[in-house]
């Protein structure tokens, strides 16, 4: 079993994302038809199939929808952090991400805080948007 | 197609953590204990539907079994959202014409074959790539995240959870074949450790060995059969917009979950409403879903989920809706909910070790991914 941290295998939709967290910017994908955002990153508009779409900044301003605190057993590579949260953020421009909470206890996390993205950089090349209290 | 397909033969092996078979042994013997339980032979067998995820194909269980032709075999995708699917798929083929008795089964070595969470590889793509890289990485950190989101958009409790918990145990404590039988108080259920919180061991279902297997065939044909017939009264399959499997945060509204878009289709299949179902057997990987699927089938209104389990309603013992009678997949076996059917079938057939007066039974399947619900009655 590994023990290294999972790691994004980017694919055709989510490479431009990756790519922009590697360089510490967080992006949203963006309906070039409809202006509608989305993610995750997929090929086509799930509001008007449009394949056109670009890229654009995100605010990185967000605040928690959910979140869930992680105990064991859990995969090798978390281990030493448990118990750790998993968070649900919605950001400003309306879609919901997935990442942790950092320099936050447990105790203090609630629905609706206001928080703001940060980068981890987990290897190099790779680097996850994290959010901290804003 | 309301009322064209009958299950007529209900079959299942022992379940345990480690049972010490191969799962294609335990199809064969779940198959032939359901083909025997009808009083038919794998002569008689011309269609099978399986889950995706099974690991024995319908080739090898036919020439195992002695099964001479198959004219009809197809499966149903996502795990525990497949079982009432598999079941409905079956009873359309019947109500078709495209084959006279169809088995379905479901065998998995869950409990002794480690856990698919813990298997992952270090480069994570596909809908993983959004999750996992963060930890959350297992069923119940995804199920936890939506309930958590229960608890703060209409105030559910932990003590209503536990209320689902501790029901079910009552349920098992009466089950010879369910796996976890002690009592379990209240106290019992918080003294449980947490696992992903909100959610404790006890919201959790357990990590079984086992298979089960349902024969179904045409109203006419079981008429003349050996057990009293069960109909397919009808089904649904949903999925809701901007579907992900399991992590499913990214659409508009999470907790309008895919059983509350099955709900719709299924009451209009079967030509009923949730006040003419006498028992009910819902999916419960984990317990936050029995209060939120019981919501999405109408049973209640939003938010009230939480407190009809609080109220005892769910309990054999009175209650006025009883819920995963043998104990479902938090005491007696999680094979996929294939053994909450089978319940159902014996409710209905008057063979239940917690039996209730009913006419009538729904079924659900996983909620929270791509998920299916039936209706059985008597005829």
């Amino acid at each position: 079993m590994s023990t290294a941290r999972p790691i994004p295998d980017a694919d055709d939709a989510s490479a431009p994302f990756w790519q922009a967290a590697a360089r510490h910017e967080l992006v949203v994908q963006r309906c070039a038809a409809c202006n509608a955002y989305r993610h995750p990153p997929r090929p086509a508009c799930p509001s008007c199939a449009s394949l056109e779409h670009r890229w654009v900044a995100a605010s990185g301003r967000a605040r928690i929808w959910s979140w869930i605190v992680a105990h064991p057993p859990v995969l090798p590579a978390f281990s030493q952090h448990a118990p750790y949260n998993v968070v649900v953020v919605e950001l400003e421009e309306g879609v919901r991400m997935i990442g942790n909470l950092i320099d936050v206890a447990t105790a203090e996390i609630h629905e609706s805080m206001d928080v703001v993205v940060t980068f981890e950089d987990v290897e190099p090349g790779v680097s996850l948007p994290q959010w901290r209290r804003a | 197609m309301r009322d064209v397909a009958a299950i007529v033969g209900i079959g299942h092996t022992e379940f345990s953590k480690n049972i010490g078979r191969p799962e294609r042994t335990l199809a064969i013997e779940a198959i032939t204990a359901a083909l025997d339980d009808a009083g038919l032979t794998p002569a008689d067998v011309d269609g099978t539907v399986k889950f995706t995820l099974e690991n024995t194909m319908e080739v090898e269980i036919a020439r195992n079994l002695g099964i001479p032709n198959l004219r009809y075999f197809g499966d149903v995708a996502y795990g525990g959202g497949a079982g009432c699917g598999a079941i409905g798929h079956a009873a359309m083929a019947i109500a078709a014409g495209m084959a006279d008795c169809i088995v379905v089964w479901r065998a998995r070595n869950r409990g002794s074959g480690g856990r698919p969470w813990a298997a992952k590889g270090n480069q994570v793509g596909g809908e993983m790539q959004w999750y996992l890289p963060f930890g959350l990485s297992r069923p119940v950190d995804q199920i936890a995240m939506l309930a958590r989101r229960h608890m703060i958009e209409y105030g559910s409790t932990p003590e209503q959870l536990a209320a689902v918990a501790t029901t079910f145990r009552a349920h098992a404590q009466n089950n010879p074949d369910a796996m976890m039988r002690a009592p379990m108080t209240v106290e019992d259920y918080f003294a449980s450790r947490f696992v992903s919180e909100p959610l404790r061991l006890f919201d959790c279902c357990l990590e079984s060995d086992g298979a089960l297997a349902i024969v179904l065939t045409s109203a006419e044909r079981a008429r003349d059969l050996r057990k009293p017939p069960v109909l397919v009264r009808g089904f649904a399959q949903a999925t809701g917009p901007d579907h992900t499997v399991m992590a499913n945060y990214f659409t508009a509204d999470p907790l309008e979950s895919p059983g509350h878009y099955a709900a719709r289709d299924l009451w209009r299949n079967a030509g009923m409403s949730p006040d003419e179902i006498d028992v009910v057997q819902v999916y419960d990987a984990f317990s936050p879903l029995v209060p939120i699927s019981l919501e999405a089938y109408g049973f209640c209104k939003p938010g009230e989920g939480g407190p009809l389990a609080a109220s005892g309603a769910l309990r054999v013992d009175g209650g006025s809706l009883p819920c995963n009678t043998s104990g479902g997949s938090l005491s007696e076996a999680y094979v996929h909910g294939m053994n909450l059917i089978v319940e159902g079938v014996r409710q209905l057939r008057g063979t239940s070790v917690n039996q209730v007066d009913a006419q009538t039974c729904m079924v659900t399947s996983g909620n929270g991914v791509p998920t299916s619900a039936l209706v059985l009655r008597k005829p």
